[in-house]
């Protein structure tokens, strides 16, 4: 493959760890706050650096020190992982915004430390996104699992303790307790942990044993939060909305995704999986967890808790269009990682600015909402399209691709999956949009008057919410680097 | 001046011990700074040995040029090499961060505390740097001897612990010493070189095995191999944080790394694994370490105690690892050896900080930790992930080569064992995080500890940061040639 060495994927993923001293000392709450957008423009920057060279089909490598004969901590940009670096460096300046507004506008204690950690947070998830091998990919999934747990539970409270309890369990003891193992079997087979298009084992691997590392995998990775290893995202929601936004619709749980695609398609490999039909079953698992979620969001009623759910299930839209194996829904797949991000982004961002500006968690108490504040609400409507995949929102791409990957493998169960999934989602969100817009006016839970959350919160989420539009008329950048993408791995 | 290096790197240690004790007659004060010189210059000398053995290979040295085996030979190989340097390191690091806890708790006898210290490090260092059986036993009660003094100065309840040790620890020594009077019957020599050659002809001596055997048992009782472990918990957390924390890294380590001299110098790696092989009822003991120390570390309430019962757990990786008996293991074994001494000195320093701050060390003494001494308990948890084994921390690189190890030889068992038990590690150390992060965060302002406690810690922590990212290096120059090349 031809591609050139260069330090700058390494500069991306540092950028934000050697800010935190930084952050971690100012003392001046303005100054910090300078630092972070300093940090988050600079790693954007850097990223969309490396862009050009990426969509002339080239990859960037670097790798840092070596370990053992075949095994090295290095780093590869290619297409896939640009999509999510894109999408997470981007996110994280808008994030920040919002952050200031969120925290300063509850006035939560321990900012410092806040800032510090979603710093680190950040280097972790550009370090997924950049890895070039599973040692190295495990690496920063660890780093984003501990540095994430002091967001979670910031609150200090017994419920945060809980959530941090049951955040770890499931992924630190999914990722020691499965990931582990399956990287040492993966080793010892084959010397190496490379990821190599078209799969790292070798195509003789027996059926069993393809069949243990895919669900030590499946499931070790449980950022991806595939049912029964679900339960740890809606626990998660304890944390304060910027951080369920950022890291919980985009950075954690895609990081579980995006290692579940490079398992996929480059450890376990096209050819094992069709050939034991292993695909199906993966592709299995993720309907259910599709259905599932969706259903069980159609009940919740705390609002964080609604949107958790429904990323479970998109979540596993990710995991269902890479298992098809096939071209188009590979796309979708790929392409879903960005819209998906920022439909959901902009849907927690809302529920956040609810919070700030009204106090409410329920979206029982939401009746009539929509004269009080518009333009949040107008957004959400805006992002929930995006999330059911209608025009003129991004996310009708992704899953337009989708659903043409299950029609070209012929396949109408995953296809009826989709599309059933689509309603329940549209059943869960619209209505919200329909009360708080259209509900009568004896019924309205509000007085009349406009009283938006602050303007920190507001510019970021319509920012967000216009992402999603934009990314309608202009996906090309997205398309064409999933197409790239596509062409690496050879689908 | 180079070549005496190996004779300087005992001697000098030895004869200080007297110029410490006598100053402490004198000037208490300068008991310390005395020390303190003495380990700077261990640590040249014992870094300048291992530059040489990896220049030029092993080094032969004859003390007072009496020919072996009459006379007491070094035979120092990279192995040796690597022990004083973790050993002068350790000790280094400690000495500085418990001058003033030395100061407050035994203002008396500190004159009594350095001469121990330096007496412990002598024993230590000649452990580890002699080729000679015999001396080596003399040499292991040095280190005991010291040990039990160091640990009976502590708490009240120390007395009896150190006696409890004292008991055990003597009929440990009495076990090897029996061994090596065993192989002197059969082979009439005391050098390990010189008795590796003669032992070939010997296989079959029923002699021969038993030696082997009351030699590996009096190892295991000094090393704390669970079942014989039962003197470890009491005595390391009775003692005062300043004698823990130079005795919890450094003893069972050290020991750990006679068994594996005793294993491949003195017997041969074809003895061991061809005529005898214990291997596979010596892993199962390990495992059995490994969930024993795991386990009972769950059910304490005082965190040093925990921290005891995690050395039982870990000692059982490194026996697992060297029974094993492939390469792979080996090196893993040789590598969490070093590891262990530094994320133990990690732990028990960040327990002396907490004794010296006069914060109880149990879950409810560390309540609001995170908010007071922030930096403290950052590079605790560094440490923490390095027992668990979080890359890039080089807890994660000594498990991973154990893991293996034991998965190519077909031990899975012992993967399951090192896998279970790291996460129990996670349960471990997130309790006392829990319990510092959630609980009183709104109490107290930072006052964090003094800066002599937090350079060594912080020193600590970034050795083991830069041996996990230089694990290859580590492992291509030291530690593989370390290995015999008989084992594959």
């Amino acid at each position: 493959m031809n591609g050139i060495v260069s330090i700058r994927p390494l500069l991306a993923i540092l950028v934000s760890l050697c800010i935190t001293p930084l952050l971690a000392s100012s003392r001046n709450s303005n100054i910090r706050e300078a630092w972070t957008f300093f940090a988050a423009t600079l790693k954007f920057l850097i990223v969309v650096s490396m862009l050009p060279v990426i969509l002339r089909g080239k990859d960037i490598s670097f790798t840092v020190v070596h370990i053992m004969p075949g095994l090295s901590i290095s780093l590869r940009v290619d297409a896939l992982g640009m999509i999510f670096a894109i999408v997470s460096s981007s996110l994280w300046i808008i994030t920040s915004a919002y952050s200031i507004g969120y925290m300063r506008g509850l006035k939560e204690h321990s900012q410092t430390r806040y800032f510090c950690f979603f710093a680190l947070a950040m280097s972790a998830t550009i370090g997924v996104a950049f890895s070039a091998n599973l040692i190295t990919m495990y690496m920063f999934y660890e780093m984003l699992s501990f540095a994430t747990y002091p967001l979670v539970t910031h609150h200090q409270d017994e419920e945060a303790r809980i959530s941090g309890r049951k955040y770890l369990a499931y992924i630190v003891g999914g990722s020691i307790g499965l990931v582990l193992p399956a990287m040492l079997i993966c080793y010892g087979t084959v010397g190496s942990l490379d990821f190599v298009p078209g799969g790292l084992l070798p195509p003789e691997t027996t059926r069993g044993m393809a069949i243990v590392l895919l669900l030590f995998f499946l499931f070790g990775f449980a950022k991806v939060a595939i049912m029964p290893f679900h339960a740890w995202l809606p626990a998660a929601m304890v944390a304060p909305t910027p951080v369920s936004a950022l890291l919980h619709a985009v950075a954690v749980v895609k990081v579980g995704a995006f290692c579940i695609i490079r398992v996929i398609t480059q450890v376990l490999g096209k050819e094992i999986l069709s050939l034991h039909n292993l695909n199906l079953l993966i592709c299995l698992i993720a309907s259910i967890t599709i259905l599932v979620g969706s259903l069980i969001a159609l009940s919740q009623d705390e609002f964080k808790r609604r949107l958790a759910f429904s990323t479970i299930s998109q979540l596993s839209y990710i995991v269902l269009g890479v298992a098809l194996l096939n071209p188009k829904a590979f796309i979708g797949a790929s392409c879903h990682i960005a819209m998906h991000a920022f439909g959901k982004i902009t849907l927690f961002f809302c529920a956040g600015n609810v919070f700030v500006a009204t106090g409410i968690k329920h979206i029982s108490k939401m009746r009539g909402i929509g004269k009080r504040m518009p333009i949040t609400m107008l957004a959400f409507f805006i992002g929930s399209l995006s999330v059911i995949g209608l025009p003129p929102t991004g996310g009708f791409f992704s899953k337009w691709y989708l659903l043409l990957g299950t029609i070209n493998v012929h396949s109408d169960i995953f296809l009826a999956v989709l599309l059933i999934s689509s309603l329940l989602n549209a059943a869960y969100f619209l209505p919200i949009v329909y009360d708080a817009f259209f509900c009568p006016e004896e019924e309205s839970q509000f007085e009349g008057g406009i009283k938006e959350a602050p303007l920190w919160c507001l510019i970021p989420t319509v920012l967000c919410a216009l992402g999603s539009i934009g990314l309608f008329f202009f996906p090309e950048i997205f398309l064409k680097l999933s197409k790239i993408a596509l062409n690496l791995i050879g689908l | 001046m180079k070549e005496q290096f190996p004779a300087l790197i005992v001697t000098v240690p030895l004869l200080s011990s007297f110029i410490v004790s006598i100053s402490g007659w004198v000037r208490r004060s300068l008991c310390f700074y005395i020390t303190l010189s003495v380990l700077i210059l261990i640590n040249i000398f014992s870094f300048s040995i291992l530059n040489q053995v990896i220049c030029s290979g092993v080094i032969q040295y004859r003390l007072g040029g009496w020919e072996p085996p009459w006379g007491i030979a070094y035979h120092i190989d990279h192995l040796n090499a690597l022990m004083l340097c973790v050993i002068s390191v350790v000790s280094l690091l400690n000495l500085i961060s418990t001058k003033k806890a030395v100061e407050r708790d035994m203002e008396e006898k500190r004159g009594a505390f350095y001469t121990l210290y330096a007496l412990m490090i002598t024993g230590l260092l000649g452990i580890t740097i002699t080729g000679d059986a015999f001396n080596l036993y003399v040499l292991l009660e040095i280190a005991s001897l010291t040990g039990y003094g160091l640990i009976a100065i502590g708490e009240d309840r120390a007395v009896l612990s150190s006696l409890n040790y004292l008991y055990m620890g003597t009929i440990g020594a009495c076990f090897y010493l029996l061994g090596i009077g065993y192989l002197y019957i059969v082979t009439g020599s005391l050098n390990m070189v010189d008795i590796s050659h003669i032992l070939p002809s010997l296989y079959n001596s029923k002699a021969v095995m038993v030696a082997f055997v009351i030699c590996m048992v009096g190892l295991w009782i000094k090393m704390a191999l669970f079942p014989l472990h039962g003197w470890l918990p009491n005595a390391y957390t009775h003692a005062y944080a300043s004698s823990s924390s130079l005795i919890a890294p450094l003893m069972t380590k050290v020991m750990v790394y006679v068994m594996l001299r005793v294993m491949f110098s003195i017997f041969t790696p074809d003895y061991i694994f061809r005529y005898i092989n214990p291997g596979r009822m010596i892993v199962w003991l390990s495992i059995s370490a490994i969930f024993f120390g795991a386990v009972m570390a769950l059910s304490q309430k005082n965190i040093k105690r925990m921290f005891t019962f995690i050395i039982v757990s870990e000692i059982g990786y490194m026996v697992g690892g060297a029974w094993i008996g492939n390469r792979v293991a080996l090196t893993g074994c040789i590598f969490h050896m070093v590891n262990d001494a530094l994320m133990t000195l990690g732990a028990f320093l960040f327990l002396g900080i907490l004794s010296h701050n006069n914060i109880d060390e149990t879950f409810d003494g560390i309540k609001g930790l995170t908010k007071r001494m922030p930096f403290t308990m950052g590079a605790f948890i560094l440490c923490a992930l390095s027992f668990i084994g979080v890359p890039p921390t080089s807890g994660f690189f000594s498990k991973w080569y154990l893991l293996l190890g034991a998965m190519d030889a077909g031990y899975y068992g012992f993967m399951l064992a090192l896998i279970v038990s790291s996460l129990i590690n996670v349960i471990l150390f997130f309790r006392i995080i829990e319990a510092a992060y959630f609980y009183g965060h709104d109490a107290s302002e930072i006052r964090e500890a003094e800066l002599f406690e937090l350079v060594p810690l912080f020193m600590v922590v970034a050795i083991i940061l830069i041996v996990g990212l230089l694990n290859a290096e580590l492992v291509q120059y030291i530690i593989d040639p370390a290995i015999p090349k008989m084992i594959i």
